[in-house]
């Protein structure tokens, strides 16, 4: 009798009543998978991990089915994500699986930035779905959903412990997926070094304090297998494609010259157990995982960032509407104050330049108060010097006519003079 | 960088697993249980405590719980009445709405305000908290559907009804209900539902539409049930004896209307419909098209408050607004019109600006120009000026040079012309 989510919130307010016979919303939970049916599901895995250690092949091998892609060489010059969208249907569910794989991942010398391609993928799946949830008509019901719900995250088969790229890796991706480790190409090791190779990965994990998923155990009906498979994490794996005959029957297996490991044999390796918690028992918890936690956890910090909050200072709760007027007020009062201040910035340089050329035109002014002097004092000595030359003139004249004047008469005398003296000598 | 992929469909070879997927989400589906919202309207006296208690086979409203029929209204009142039922392990929490007092007074304008407030109130809660930023699991009160209770008055559909289904049909699902149908024959009874249909199309009312599906066993019946809309019902809460049977049924001195025989009445349909096949279907429509359209207009209205307080400031904002944002979005947009709005503008200030102290600077140097020219001028005037007086004044000493020569001889002459 175990109490539901719904009545828990229920709490008082609803009180239980008996029914009288069969009224049947006991086909609810029918209802509800018919639609979801209907509606096709979809799933996102990210495959993490460096070049060669199988990432395709073991996806091709959990899906029984061949993916596209070619094997990537090793000299990629940072890490890029390739994503590759399936429709895939059995019985009645139609499946739109999306398989994303990192490319050059661990490859370079400096793989410091490594992690960070990835953290930006799974960040912007997420910004794209809070976009749509925020638009004024969205649709979301109809959102190809691309948040990636599952991370497998690819460990070298080394034998001894994590590389420290694994786990800066991992601690960056903790928080905003759902990470499953696996030991990849396990059919390198035997098995007493992996039982020690496991034990020494999980304290890793826990001293750094890496959360990877957890299988749930909250549902009765699937409590026991996903603890008991929560003890075989990481799970230790081997892919192949390539079928052999095993007694009558043709396996999945990798055949080397001292034997054949079958990839779907318990004993061989954990694929199996792989397969069975990530797609037939947990794949639902996985995606309801990444939309509860991760994706809330994302949200919530966008939100903050851009101011929201859900009370104001005095504790009262926000509605929507004030919150998104609050916004849109600063939104305005910023464009006003930028507008005002450019103005301002122009009339200031206007300024400036007045008082520049106020000064220019200043300077020509006495430039040409002076030349105005100059050319007046110039002009003054010109003057004098006519005047001098003009009152020479007028002395010469004077003292020419006067001459003139003295000679006319001394030639009328001396005429008479000479006149007399003529006369006198004729006495 | 990351790139997509198309879509391609692919053939497994083998049996993969996920088809086991329905089973997780029906497993996780009953861990957290069912709600749902109901609301009846009618007039009092229509029966809808007497149907909701036969729908759920139980004692919703009890002599512990009176329903509100049973109590004096003055006004119209929205009443909800929680329930916690459990059936094979799933558990529903059942809220019923009731409207106690609708349609009773004798001026009934304006009384399906409450009702309207009520379902606003609801949308609102929910829209509240999934705005906020800490969101928890969020409990979903909104009404699923309103069964709306015509009275078999056997002549179409009174004004109040009308107005009233003309009012809410775009905020919840309305399913129309004939209430009491045991007080009319099935002749009645079907022109009775022909009348109301033809009504109800002619005002354009969009009652509650049964999906299609592309099952042909699910179509025909959905056909079926189409053919005999609105249902006519009966209640009752009393069992008796038929046949050795024991039903629940109205005992008249003629016979028993049973509630749950399909020629007496269309109850089993309705509990078929509203309970066994159609509840999620209730539940989606109401989430993706009554909820859509509630949520678009409030946060349409509220950018568009923000636009109209700025037209102050005139032409720097954009003015429209374009629905597949979100408000934050549109503002993004807007803050970059804006910037290039500014810089367009910062530019034209900029090229005005230096336009005029071009000008201006051309008009000094235009002046210092001409000062020059004019310098030049005078100072070619005053040497020409000079260059003549010095040609006079040489003229004139040659000239005084010549006469005071002439002067000396004459003198001299003289002074010969004495001895």
């Amino acid at each position: 009798m175990a109490s539901t989510e719904i009545a828990r919130q229920a709490g008082e307010g609803a009180r239980a009543v008996p029914l009288a016979g069969h009224v049947g919303f006991d086909s609810m939970p029918d209802q509800l998978v018919n639609k979801s049916v209907n509606h096709g599901f979809c799933f996102n895995i990210l495959c993490v991990g460096e070049t060669g250690l199988g990432k395709s092949t073991l996806m091709d091998t959990l899906f029984n089915t061949k993916f596209e892609g070619e094997p990537t060489q090793h000299n990629q010059p940072g890490v890029t994500l390739k994503s590759n969208t399936y429709e895939l249907q059995e019985s009645n569910v139609r499946l739109k699986l999306t398989v994303v794989n990192t490319v050059g991942f661990g490859d370079q010398i400096n793989k410091e930035d490594s992690y960070k391609s990835i953290v930006e993928f799974i960040d912007a799946q997420f910004e794209a779905y809070l976009q749509e949830e925020l638009k004024i008509k969205r649709t979301l019901h109809s959102y190809h959903d691309t948040r990636i719900h599952a991370c497998l995250y690819f460990i070298a088969p080394t034998g001894h412990s994590l590389k420290s790229l694994d786990l800066v890796t991992m601690k960056k991706l903790d928080s905003k997926v759902n990470i499953i480790p696996i030991v990849a190409k396990s059919d390198a090791i035997s098995k007493s070094e992996l039982a020690k190779f496991k034990i020494k990965i999980t304290s890793e994990l826990v001293s750094n304090g890496v959360q990877i998923y957890q299988f749930p155990t909250d549902d009765e009906s699937v409590a026991e297998i996903n603890s008991t498979m929560n003890s075989h994490l990481p799970f230790a794996v081997v892919g192949s494609t390539e079928e052999v005959k095993i007694g009558n029957k043709m396996v999945k297996a990798r055949q080397y010259p001292w034997g054949t490991v079958q990839v779907e044999n318990e004993n061989h390796c954990d694929f199996v157990k792989l397969r069975e918690m990530l797609i037939r028992v947990n794949m639902e918890d996985l995606r309801e995982q990444t939309h509860t936690r991760h994706y809330e956890l994302y949200r919530r910090c966008k939100l903050e960032e851009m101011g929201f909050k859900d009370t104001d200072p005095d504790s009262k709760p926000f509605s929507l509407q004030e919150t998104y007027e609050a916004k849109r007020n600063e939104f305005m009062g910023e464009l006003q104050k930028k507008e005002e201040e450019m103005r301002q910035m122009f009339v200031q340089r206007v300024k400036e330049k007045e008082a520049e050329l106020k000064e220019a035109e200043k300077e020509l002014h006495e430039k040409f108060d002076r030349l105005k002097k100059l050319h007046q004092d110039e002009k003054k000595k010109v003057e004098d010097k006519r005047k001098s030359l003009d009152d020479e003139l007028n002395m010469f004249k004077q003292k020419k006519t006067a001459a003139e004047l003295l000679q006319n008469q001394a030639q009328q005398a001396g005429g008479s003079t000479t006149l007399k003296r003529d006369k006198e000598r004729k006495k | 960088m990351f790139t997509f992929g198309p879509q391609q469909p692919k053939n497994l070879e083998g049996y993969v697993g996920f088809a086991n997927l329905p089973n997780q989400v029906y497993r996780k589906s009953v861990k957290r249980g069912f709600e749902f919202t109901l609301m009846v309207v009618g007039e009092s006296g229509l029966g809808k405590s007497t149907l909701i208690n036969s729908l759920f086979l139980t004692d919703l409203y009890s002599p512990e719980y009176p329903g509100p029929s049973h109590r004096v209204k003055k006004t119209v009142q929205v009443e909800q009445s929680k329930v916690l039922v459990k059936e094979g392990g799933v558990q529903l929490l059942l809220t019923i709405v009731d409207t106690p007092g609708f349609g009773d007074a004798v001026d009934n304008s304006n009384c399906w305000q409450p009702v309207i407030d009520y379902i606003d109130s609801k949308f609102e809660d929910y829209l509240n908290a999934e705005s906020r930023v800490n969101r928890r699991l969020m409990p979903d009160s909104r009404v699923l559907c309103c069964l709306y209770f015509i009275a078999p008055s056997g002549h179409g559909l009174k004004p109040l009804d009308i107005e009233f289904m003309k009012r809410l049909h775009e905020k919840v699902n309305i399913i129309p209900l004939i209430a009491k149908a045991d007080t009319m024959t099935p002749e009645e009874c079907q022109l009775f539902k022909k009348q109301i249909m033809k009504e109800i199309q002619d005002h354009k009312i969009r009652v509650y539409e049964f999906p299609e599906t592309d099952d042909e066993e699910e179509m025909k019946m959905v056909k079926r049930i189409k053919d005999r809309l609105p249902l006519a019902v009966v209640g009752s809460n009393t069992i008796i004896e038929v046949n050795g049977k024991r039903v629940r049924g109205r005992q008249y001195p003629w016979g028993v209307a049973e509630v749950e025989n399909g020629e007496h009445c269309d109850f089993t349909i309705l509990r078929n419909m509203l309970i066994r096949t159609h509840m999620q279907d209730l539940k989606d429509v109401t989430n993706n098209v009554h909820y859509e359209n509630y949520r678009s207009r409030k946060l349409a209205a509220v950018t568009y408050n923000g636009g109209d307080g700025s037209k102050s400031k005139g032409q720097l904002t954009k003015a429209e607004t374009s629905d597949d944002m979100s408000p934050l979005a549109q503002m993004e947009e807007e803050r970059r019109d804006h910037v290039s709005k500014m810089k367009k503008m910062e530019q034209e200030m900029e090229q005005v600006f230096e336009m005029k102290v071009k000008e201006k600077l051309q008009k000094l140097r235009d002046s210092e120009a001409e000062l020059q020219r004019r310098h030049e001028q005078m100072k070619k005037n005053l040497d020409a000026q000079h260059r003549e007086l010095e040609e006079r004044r040489r003229q004139h000493e040659e000239e005084k040079g010549s006469w005071e020569g002439q002067q000396r001889i004459l003198e001299q002459q003289k002074l010969d012309a004495s001895k």
